[in-house]
């Protein structure tokens, strides 16, 4: 729609203590919006689950999120090794994450299930060798 | 209780400088894995963590939390701490190990955070 406000942000898989910068980007926009508290978490934190699976499961990648009065929408592509088995990939406590990652505080296998009950709208697609997207939205 | 008394109960140090230490929080949650505490969105206000890196505190950040104690005697680089300054989060480093320091909290009546309505 062009009246949705559009912001992009390219993910470098190069430096994982930048993930999370889009997100904290979002937050701060959304917050100026006037858009309730409550709502900007939800949206922001899968969003920032959704940025760190880029950088460490994908080498990077791009958001995109549309915000209009009726809800916030993020897409999230990358060029990845692709997911083979997406319910299990959703599955609580699933992960294929390095020993480095864990010891960084992350890959409880807890992201993509994240990701799924804080927001009202969730779509994944994959395919091995070519990527994976992630369509979801909050209504606000 | 008030940010500060979370300081005075764990004998920890806060390294922030320019929080406001007056601010009240009821719940706290303890955990090294940055998505375990995500998923549980609630009103928690206070994180203890046995981590010391940046992802912590923009974890903090994205939960609306108003301190984070790093245990076992974790000093974050100033790069971390200036961070949660500029965040309004307040750092505080305790020798407590994770186990005594939230039980310490919970025996001055810091509580789990309830279910976010
Ligand atoms: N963008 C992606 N590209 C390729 N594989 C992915 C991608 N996102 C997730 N995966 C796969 O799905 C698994 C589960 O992802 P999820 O985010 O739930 O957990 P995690 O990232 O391993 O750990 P956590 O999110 O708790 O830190 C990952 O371990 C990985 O194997
Ligand atoms: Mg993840």
């Amino acid at each position: 729609m062009s009246s949705d406000i559009v912001l992009t942000y390219d993910i470098s898989g190069e430096e994982f203590s930048l993930a999370g910068e889009a997100s904290v980007d979002l937050k701060g926009r959304l917050k100026l919006m006037g858009i309730p508290a409550a709502t900007i978490r939800r949206a922001t934190i899968a969003l920032y689950e959704a940025e760190i699976n880029l950088v460490i499961h994908a080498s990077g990648g791009q958001i995109t999120v549309f915000i209009n009065p009726q809800y916030i929408k993020m897409k999230v592509k990358d060029d990845g090794p692709g997911i083979e088995d997406i319910p299990l990939a959703m599955s609580e406590g699933y992960s294929t994450a390095t020993d480095e990652v864990r010891t960084l505080g992350f890959g409880a296998g807890m992201g993509l299930p994240n990701m799924k009950k804080y927001t009202d709208e969730f779509d994944i697609s994959s395919s091995i060798g070519v990527g994976t997207e992630i369509n979801m939205s909050v209504y606000i | 209780m008030k940010i500060d008394d979370i300081a005075k109960i764990l004998d920890g140090e806060i390294l922030t400088q320019n929080t406001d230490l007056q601010r009240e929080v009821y719940a706290a949650c303890g955990s090294d894995m940055m998505s375990d505490v995500l998923a549980y969105v609630k009103n928690q206000a206070v994180l203890l963590t046995g981590l010391n890196n940046l992802m912590v505190i923009r974890t903090a950040q994205m939960m609306d939390m108003l301190c984070v104690v790093f245990v076992r005697g974790k000093k974050p680089n100033q790069t971390i701490i200036d961070m949660a300054d500029e965040n309004e989060i307040t750092v505080i480093t305790t020798d407590k190990t994770m186990f005594a320091a939230c039980g310490l909290l919970y025996g001055h009546g810091l509580r789990e955070a309830s279910d976010e309505q």
